[in-house]
Order: C-alpha cells, then sequence, then structure tokens
C-alpha cells in the first residue's frame, strides 16, 4: 500500500474544474497551505469549497478568490476578506452559510453514511427556508442532509505511510470530519513518519480515510489575531 | 452607565463553580478577565478547546492555538482539545451550562437576532445558531440602544432571527433584565446613575417593574 506521494503536485492529480472540495481549518489555523499552492497552480476554476472560512485576502482560501477559482462557498463565517466581499455584492460568486456545527455535522454524516439528520440550529431562521421540520419531545428540529466531496484537503501534524494522523492543538477542528467525507483524501503533515512510529493510542485519524499523503513543506501558519498579555 | 468592561464584571456575577461556559466574541471575551475569586469554571472555544487560559506572553504565542475569535490564547492545566464535530456535540446536547453572547436585538419573548443585517455584508452566523438553539442558559451582553439611539430591546425582532424563545438575561450598559416566560423584560437592577424611566425610554419592548430596582453592584 503506497499512499505517499513527493509534494502537492502530485498530491491533487485528478483535480478538474467544477469539481467540490472540502478544505480544513478554521480560519488560517490548521488550514492545508501546501495543497492550496498547488490548487491555486493548477488553474482548476468553477470549484466549490466546503470550508468554514475563506482566508483573508491574501492567504488561504483568499488567494483561489484572488484568482476567481471558486465558483461557490459553503461556510459558516466569511469575514475577513475584502475581495471575497467585492465578488459576492457584484455577484460574481455564490455563498451558501450554515449554523457552523450543522456544517460540520454536515461533514461527518458525509463520512459516516448518514444521508441526513435532524438538528435544532436554524429553526424559526432563514437557514430553515426549504428544510423539513419535524417535532420530537415537543421541540422542533430542521432535516439537514451529508455533505462529501470529489476532494478533501486535511492539515495534520505528524502523520505516517499509511495515513494515519494526528493533529496539534486547535489545528485539528474541521480536518478530522472532513478526511472522512473525501472520495479522495489528500492530507498534509508537518512530518511524515513510517508506519509504526505513531503510537496508535494517539492517532486522531485512522489511515483508512487518507488515498494520498505527503510532508508539506514551508509552512506560514500565520497569525490572524495575534493577542498578548500585557 | 456601564463601559464594556462594567457589563463583563455584572455578567461575571452570574458564575457558579463547575460551571462549563461558551463566550462570544466582544464583550462576552471580556467576562473571562473578571471571574469572581474561588468560582471555577471551564471556558469552551468552539473551534475545539475546553480549558481556554490567558493570552499568551510574546514567547507563548502559538499559530495552533487561538480561540474562535482567532486570537492567540493559552490551555490552562486540564485542558482538552476536540474536533468541531465534538465541540458542537457537546454545544447541541446540552452539556454546556451557559452561553454568554452579543446581540443586535432581543425581542420580548426571548428571540434573539445577531447575525445578519439585509443589505449591508453578510459574514455568516458561526457558532451562534448551534449556540442559541441549544444552550441551557443564554445571557446576551449589548448595549441598550443601537448607535443611532433605537432600542434594541424589542417587541418583536426587525432583523433576521439567529434563534427563537431562548434569552434568558440580558446585560446592558443601562440595566440587568430577565426575559420573563410568558413575554416581557423584568428589570432586575439598573446602572449607577440611570433612572428606571431612562431604561423606561430606551426599552421598546414591555418592561416590567416590580418594586424598588436597586443599583447594579460593582
Amino acid at each position: 500500500m503506497n499512499k505517499v506521494v513527493a509534494n502537492a503536485t502530485e498530491a491533487i492529480a485528478g483535480l478538474q474544474s467544477g469539481m467540490t472540495l472540502m478544505l480544513g481549518g478554521f480560519g488560517l489555523c490548521g488550514i492545508p497551505e501546501n495543497c492550496i499552492a498547488a490548487i491555486l497552480a493548477s488553474g482548476a476554476s468553477q470549484l466549490t469549497c466546503i470550508s468554514n472560512n475563506a482566508g483573508v485576502d491574501d492567504f488561504g482560501l483568499g488567494l483561489l478568490l484572488q484568482s476567481r477559482q471558486i465558483k461557490k462557498m459553503v461556510s459558516s463565517y466569511v469575514g475577513e476578506n475584502a475581495e471575497f466581499e467585492r465578488q459576492l455584492l457584484a455577484g460574481e460568486l455564490e455563498v451558501e452559510l450554515l449554523p457552523q456545527g450543522t456544517l460540520a455535522e454536515r461533514i461527518r454524516a458525509g463520512g459516516a453514511g448518514i444521508p441526513a439528520f435532524y438538528t435544532p440550529a436554524g429553526v424559526g431562521t432563514e437557514v430553515a427556508q426549504g428544510k423539513e421540520v419535524r417535532e420530537f419531545d415537543g421541540q422542533m428540529y430542521l432535516l439537514e442532509a451529508w455533505l462529501r466531496a470529489d476532494f478533501a484537503f486535511v492539515k495534520a501534524w505528524r502523520g505516517d505511510t499509511l495515513g494515519n494522523l494526528m493533529y496539534r492543538g486547535t489545528a485539528r477542528n474541521f480536518n478530522p470530519m472532513m478526511a472522512t467525507a473525501g472520495r479522495i483524501t489528500v492530507a498534509e503533515v508537518e512530518e511524515l513518519v513510517p508506519a509504526g512510529a505513531l503510537d496508535p493510542n494517539q492517532v486522531h485519524t485512522p489511515g483508512i480515510y487518507v488515498q494520498r499523503i505527503f510532508q508539506g513543506s514551508h509552512y506560514e501558519k500565520r497569525i490572524e489575531q495575534r493577542t498578548v498579555r500585557k | 452607565m456601564l463601559d464594556k468592561n462594567g457589563i463583563a464584571r455584572r455578567i461575571a456575577q452570574e458564575l457558579r463553580s463547575g460551571y462549563y461556559v461558551n463566550l462570544g466574541i466582544g464583550i462576552p471575551t471580556l467576562v473571562a478577565n473578571f471571574i469572581p475569586p474561588g468560582i471555577e469554571v471551564v471556558l469552551q472555544s468552539e473551534n475545539g478547546l475546553l480549558g481556554i487560559g490567558p493570552f499568551p506572553a510574546e514567547a507563548e504565542v502559538d499559530p495552533d492555538l487561538i480561540n474562535a475569535g482567532k486570537q492567540t490564547v493559552t490551555m490552562l492545566p486540564g485542558s482538552s482539545l476536540f474536533s468541531s464535530a465534538d465541540s458542537f456535540a457537546m454545544i447541541r446536547g446540552g452539556h454546556v451550562d451557559l452561553t454568554i453572547l452579543g446581540a443586535m436585538e432581543v425581542s420580548e419573548n426571548g428571540d434573539i437576532a445577531n447575525w445578519k443585517v439585509p443589505g449591508k455584508m453578510v459574514k455568516g452566523m458561526g457558532g451562534a445558531m448551534d449556540l442559541v438553539a441549544s444552550a441551557r442558559n443564554i445571557i446576551v451582553a449589548m448595549q441598550h440602544c443601537s448607535k443611532d439611539g433605537q432600542s434594541k430591546l424589542l417587541k418583536t425582532c426587525t432583523l433576521p432571527i439567529t434563534g427563537l424563545r431562548c434569552v434568558k438575561k440580558i446585560v446592558t450598559d443601562m440595566a440587568v433584565l430577565d426575559v420573563l416566560p410568558q413575554g416581557g423584560f423584568r428589570l432586575r437592577e439598573r446602572a449607577p446613575g440611570v433612572s428606571v424611566a431612562q431604561i423606561q425610554a430606551a426599552t421598546e419592548g414591555k418592561l416590567v417593574i416590580d418594586g424598588e430596582v436597586p443599583e447594579i453592584t460593582p
């Protein structure tokens, strides 16, 4: 079993215009920097990107917005990005906004083979438009469908050659669920180790979910709100 | 009138030992600075951390460790880390005792609007809709009136709703109010130097006054 590829360019082989992608990260924390750079270089366009946020103007998914490669974003929060705002107001970009927990659970459901589930989030709001509402034990819930993707791009701290992954800090966020919901899941890691080098007790994402893995390089890990104690 | 820190300090008096608490962005984040001595709470960050510590010293800054406002943070001893799916399982599953968040409008039956102003840039609801749909106890921290002087405590919300009948208590720069189960804002306390008449004038929704209304004690 050989899941290891040399770099991000090899890892995105088969990526085509019009595909649906998942990209891990919360803000700029835990985003697949190397894969985003490779997608940018590939020129693939008309992409649907499922990601909690849309990066900032000159980093993260903001780079793919600048290059006009994204047709639609599926996110929970898209502030901090002037180009995003411009494209949205000009009608050049489609956006589906979802409650953050609903987004996370729709992705989890996609990976777990559960086509839909009921959640209380969004009942009585715009999010409920066109969705089934049903009562359980006197409370109302919305029916939400799973999300799956042609490619899921995740970022982990350490990974092994069998695709087992460990995340670090709050860089975990959406990465574990997205890893389960891609037809092809690509993991980029800061450190790639031989199978057997990770403690199985500490593995967050079992390798079964990962089709391709590589050790990334030149991680910038930009901080959005550098806040220090005075 | 209370300033932002004053609002945060008053809300901190609502904390009880053993609470797991989610703090929203803005004034709610400041509540962490005023946790009363002897009260032990655990702060939840919906991006996957229980046990948020203070902001880091310059040498401790870690890009892999941020809060939901994307600020760098630290972890306290006994912290735990988890995925966004686990985080919202905690929230929707009713395991978080108290949610404190900001609002643009609250109605007298406890509806909250805080995510969208039609015609302006829509940034998204983030985790707010999940939080308000499930939290057992929700306290709103906000200014009593908008910048152009309009009351934010209304009969009915005019902005798109975030959640229905969920707000239990509101702390503003002018007052502390409970949302009554049958509807209406019960005036509990007033900010130093603010009269009941001023609060009445600044409240569009039904204000319920029952007896003396004490000043907020800092």
